[in-house]
């Protein structure tokens, strides 16, 4: 990208470059999403249909983990896929699978407490109903996240919402490699750190509107869904 | 069918059902009555298995299917329709006991924008898909309309004459003269009278039966 350009410029003129890295923030940010949903979504469904010795302490651990520092994260992911590490034969250091990696960690937690409190509230009014039609478990957990699906929308987006926006993890496990590892977070802060502050401040105004336009488009979506389901 | 053999519930220090002996058997409706806290729900719940006893025990004979509408029945985030099959044990009856409760026309409604007395007949068909030979109705018409609680009095007799045998609880004595057989007095966690519905309210047997019978408050 052209140090002189702000960002509404590289907008205007439809720059590869940044339409790139915009394009890999948003894949690495939406992959993580979907396989921390995968993760997330029935951990925190099962947590709350169960009853075990320490589930308060579970769910407490669970909640702690949504604070998860970025860094910290990045740091151990950095530690595992590197040459010495345990998982260093991947081979996957400083590309896009690890930054995926990373934030899927960080983003597990938030959609698994979020869902289980979600779906805990549902299981309470439905436990009743559920329970005299006998229903199984495993019908139990994909009912109540089939009929808690609208609420779990905002679990998700809350965890977009960080995938998005953050920067310590990527930037350690990705390297922030120009046209491969760059996404619109380690591009601000290599702006920044340059001191070109216009195109810094105009690329995070293009990231925070990204980010606005997935949560409204969800949103609608969601509240026109639950409009036609009740 | 269902017989209650000295059983006591307690929750927490509160002993909800004292000892109680009653049975189910086949044949018209069986209201239980009785003032807030005499327990009425705790039987229907302890009969249908979700709640165990602390003393005594339930027999059910041939474990009977059973069903139950509970006074505020939680619809599914789903249509009326969808409801009805989420319930529904064996061949598809969804369209007849849509009909059955009047609702074909609010089929593809979601069951929870429905009015309180359509969601009402709406549990009552979702439990009538489980097929059951007995069917507990929790004070089913309480906050209802005049005409809403006639047309579920309507379709409990309509249950009742299928030879599906209904317990249900009511504190509205009028509902009880016009629905039972057999009507159970329970008071305070006790069984207070049973007996058949003429026999009960021509001539109950105890002080308790003759002052809820005569309209007077039993505290």
């Amino acid at each position: 990208m052209p140090d002189n350009l702000s960002a509404l410029d590289l907008v205007l003129t439809g720059d590869p470059a940044l339409f790139a890295i915009v394009k890999l923030a948003l894949l690495v940010s939406l992959s993580a999403v979907l396989l921390a949903a995968v993760i997330g979504v029935p951990l925190g469904a099962s947590i709350a249909l169960s009853s075990f010795r320490g589930r308060d302490a579970v769910i407490v651990f669970l909640n702690a983990m949504m604070g998860l520092p970025p860094v910290v994260v990045g740091l151990v992911v950095y530690l595992a896929l590197s040459r010495s590490g345990p998982l260093g034969s991947w081979g996957i250091l400083f590309t896009p699978q690890a930054m995926v990696i990373a934030q899927t960690i960080l983003v597990t937690p938030i959609i698994a407490a979020l869902s289980r409190q979600t779906i805990e509230d549902l299981w309470l009014e439905y436990r009743d109903e559920l329970m005299a039609m006998e229903v199984g478990l495993l019908r139990r957990l994909t009912t109540l996240v089939w009929d808690a699906r609208f609420s779990l929308i905002t679990a998700l987006l809350a965890g977009f919402g960080r995938a998005a926006a953050e920067v310590g993890a990527v930037i350690i496990v990705g390297g922030n490699i120009e046209g491969f590892t760059r996404t619109m977070t380690t591009a601000i802060a290599l702006e920044t750190s340059k001191g070109n502050l216009p195109l810094a401040i105009g690329l995070g105004v293009v990231l925070v509107a990204i980010v606005l336009a997935i949560n409204g488009l969800a949103w609608a979506l969601g509240r026109a869904a639950e409009r036609l389901a009740g | 069918m269902i017989r209650f053999e000295e059983v006591t519930i307690t929750a927490g220090a509160v002993t909800v059902l004292d000892r109680l002996s009653l049975a189910f058997a086949v044949g018209g409706p069986t209201v239980l009555i009785g003032p807030n806290g005499a327990g009425k729900s705790t039987v229907l719940r302890a009969a249908m298995g979700l709640l165990q006893p602390s003393a005594g025990r339930i027999v059910r004979d041939g474990e009977p299917r059973r069903a139950i509408v509970f006074q505020r029945p939680t619809m599914l985030r789903r249509s009326a329709e969808a409801n009805i099959r989420y319930a529904m044990a064996g061949v598809d009856r969804t369209r007849e006991l849509l009909a059955l409760v009047g609702l074909e026309h609010a089929a593809t409604r979601p069951a929870r924008r429905l009015s309180g007395g359509e969601q009402q007949r709406l549990a009552l068909a979702r439990a009538l898909a489980r097929d059951p030979a007995i069917l507990f109705l929790d004070e089913p018409t309480a906050s209802l309309d005049p005409a809403s609680t006639k047309a579920i009095e309507d379709m409990i007799r309509a249950v009742s004459r299928r030879g599906i045998k209904v317990v249900m609880s009511t504190h509205d004595l009028g509902e009880a003269r016009r629905l039972a057989g057999e009507v159970v007095l329970l008071h305070r966690g006790r069984l207070v009278e049973a007996a058949a519905a003429s026999r009960f309210f021509d001539a109950p047997q105890t002080l308790e039966a003759r002052t809820f019978v005569a309209g007077e408050l039993l505290v």
